[in-house]
């Protein structure tokens, strides 16, 4: 009997872990050992491998005796980092957490219908293809007078036109990620608001909060742990994102954020791409920034205790 | 502290009404329940009086002033919720000096007051945690001074012991009307059970389907219920009703009939007799035991008669009847009630003349 009960028992753990199992392995495990193995070749616009070598990070960094570490970033890299680094504050922080929260703060506080409406709207980008999204954006954007910026530019205020993708390319980029990217925040924040018993709004109005008192003492303080996971999962979401990047400015340097650059390395069309390891070892680094930046945040928003209980119900 | 006036208050979502006609008034002081089934509309009048709903029509008046428009945080009440509503963010200190942001004083003024409010319903050494490592009771408690503090000119109370365990609830009770008497302030008790009605209340208005039914001390909502409804809401063990009709100065119900004085013309009507009234006797109506519920103190049998089936109680620790005892039962006859058959109205002036 006890047998056959612990047969069954590691069929059940098969049938329902199973799956989640195989994919984890297939989609990340091996993707990241395969990873780890390629950036120590020399494997180039073949899958053929000839030496094992360290060759693909001195092109990332160079030896240095005044440098703190020993080796310093060479520019390529360097800029690469800190184009990454300002693309993901500026999205992450601008769009997808303070516009993603005054979108669910506007569209809980107008009538149902309403606000859904709104919600509607702003997720029509997110339904629609990548590669219209970008279409339209790259028409906006249109340097000459075709484009829908520079037309009411010139024709509403009179001005010079812009040329965006020369004079703004990073605002270019982190704009038409975050109107993307507010959405999700959006979703995930109005539906906290929601979660909030209607009677503590009620007791707040009775003890005499206005419109604003409530939003910081009533709505903001139940909002901490769905904006801790929206920061921690966007800043690793963006920290990887690059295909309204490459959609909308092509490989060019100014928009070369890591992420970028490893495509843009190995994959990218005609743009002396197929540096595989190279590739890999760019990927490696950004696996590594990953984790380190996954466990930093995980640690300052204190995202275990968020995973551990329900965080909003009174009692 | 106010009178309080609703005069013609109704409050309709589309078509369905909440709340219907309500007319009363509140004196300064008084300690008001309102009582009714869930759903009657009793929460929404609350809820108008606390200004989170606005009326559809007629007018509100705190001490003769309309308020209907005033928003909730210029009406100067304190309201306990059912779920009690605390800030799950704040320390129960936080919790109770809330309402005090919202008016000029100085911090260390407030956090005396705090402090006063706290002593009053006894949880001042509880100032530091927050409302998830308080128990249900002391909850409560917080919630009501965060009500308080403000020195309300009414205290709304949503169902507030519906929570608690019986033991808590009956201590909560009367520390409730003790906190009540202590501060003078008008309060509304919104509840369901005729028990917390009726032993804190001064006065009880009884709803039912958005409608007053009758507002009356607690004793005469149980002695002269208006009537059906109160009379069989009010009261428990539920009232006994008989459908009947009057002919011929004679109550009549099915093959039985009871000779009857005060009214003469042919009616529909009830026949309203509290169990506790009836009582086994040499002589009265025949009746079959067919159910036995012992309540501890009391024993609650239920009967087949020729009226149908009737409870009565009897004060006894054992059972004296066992199931087919055939019985005789007899009442005060001045104690019956009749009420209309098609309004349920009560009909004064008819009193039995006999009862077998």
């Amino acid at each position: 009997m006890l047998n056959k009960q612990g047969q069954r028992q590691i069929t059940n753990a098969l049938v329902f872990l199973g799956p989640a199992c195989v994919f984890l392995v297939v989609l990340l495990v091996i993707p990241i050992i395969v990873d780890l193995v390629v950036a120590f070749t020399d494997m180039e616009q073949t899958i053929i491998v000839t030496e094992l070598t360290t060759e693909q990070f001195r092109k990332i960094v160079r030896p240095n005796e005044d440098a703190l570490l020993g080796f310093e970033l060479r520019g390529s890299f360097y800029r690469a980092l800190a184009k990454t680094a300002v693309f993901v504050f500026f999205t992450l922080t601008i769009f997808n957490i303070t516009f993603g929260l005054l979108l669910a703060l506007t569209t809980t506080a107008l009538p149902d219908w309403l606000g859904g409406t709104f919600r509607a709207i702003w997720l029509l980008p997110r339904m629609s293809p990548s590669v219209v999204y970008a279409l339209l954006w790259i028409w906006v954007v249109d340097p000459t007078e075709r484009g829908l910026l520079n037309q009411i530019l010139v024709n509403v205020f009179g001005t010079e036109p812009v040329n965006m993708f020369l004079d703004q390319p990073m605002a270019l980029i982190v704009v038409a990620n975050g109107f993307i990217g507010a959405s999700i925040g959006m979703l995930i924040l109005t539906s906290s608001i929601r979660s909030i018993p209607e009677h503590l709004f009620h007791a707040a109005r009775v003890d005499g909060a206005g419109s604003l008192s409530i939003v910081r003492h009533i709505v903001l303080p139940a909002l901490r742990w769905p904006l801790s996971y929206i920061t921690v999962f966007q800043a690793l979401a963006l920290m990887v994102s690059f295909e309204y990047i490459f959609l909308i400015m092509g490989p060019a340097r100014s928009t070369m954020t890591m992420a970028m650059l490893a495509y843009t390395k190995t994959l990218a069309p005609q743009i002396g791409s197929g540096q595989y390891a190279y590739g890999a070892a760019i990927t490696l680094i950004l696996i590594v920034f990953g984790t380190v930046v996954a466990l930093v945040l995980y640690r300052l928003a204190n995202m275990r205790s968020l995973l551990a209980n329900p965080k909003i119900e009174v009692q | 502290m106010a009178r309080i006036e609703l005069v013609g208050v109704a409050k309709r979502w589309g078509n369905t009404v909440a709340v219907e006609d309500m007319r009363t008034e509140l004196e300064d002081r008084e300690f008001v329940a309102i009582l009714g089934p869930s759903g009657c509309g009793k929460s929404t009048t609350l809820f108008l009086l606390a200004g989170i709903y606005a009326p559809t029509e007629g007018e509100i008046r705190f001490d003769g002033v309309r308020v209907n428009e005033v928003e909730p945080k210029d009406r100067n009440v304190g309201i306990v919720f059912q779920s009690y509503a605390l800030y799950p963010n704040m320390t129960v200190e936080q919790n109770i000096m809330f309402p005090l942001r919202f008016v000029s004083m100085e911090a260390t003024e407030a956090q005396k007051q705090a402090r006063e409010i706290a002593e009053l319903v006894q949880i001042e050494k509880l100032l530091e945690r927050r409302p998830g490592q308080l128990s249900g009771g002391q909850q409560q408690r917080v919630a009501l001074a965060r009500a308080l503090i403000k020195k309300p000119n009414l205290l709304l109370l949503d169902e507030p012991l519906s929570n608690l365990d019986a033991t808590l609830r009956l201590s909560m009770r009367s520390e409730i009307r003790r906190i009540q008497r202590e501060l003078g302030v008008t309060t509304i008790l919104v509840t369901h059970d005729q028990v917390e009605a009726t032993t804190m209340a001064d006065r009880i208005i009884c709803m039912n389907d958005g409608r007053i039914e009758q507002i009356d001390t607690p004793e005469n909502l149980y002695r002269r219920p208006n009537t059906t409804f109160v009379a069989s809401f009010v009261g428990s063990p539920p009232i006994n009703l008989v459908a009947g009709s009057i002919r011929e100065s004679r109550f009549v119900a099915g093959e039985r009939s009871f000779p009857l004085s005060g009214i003469t013309e042919t009616a529909e009507v009830w026949m309203g007799l509290r169990p506790e009234l009836l009582a086994v006797a040499d002589e009265g109506l025949p009746a079959t035991v067919a159910t036995i519920e012992p309540m501890g103190r009391e024993i609650l049998y239920g009967a087949d008669s020729p009226l149908g089936f009737l409870r009565f109680l009897e004060a006894a620790p054992l059972p004296r009847f066992s199931f087919g005892d055939k019985v005789r039962l007899a009442t005060v006859v001045e104690n019956v009630l009749f009420f209309d058959g098609t309004d349920g109205g009560r009909i004064d002036g008819a009193s039995l003349n006999e009862f077998s």
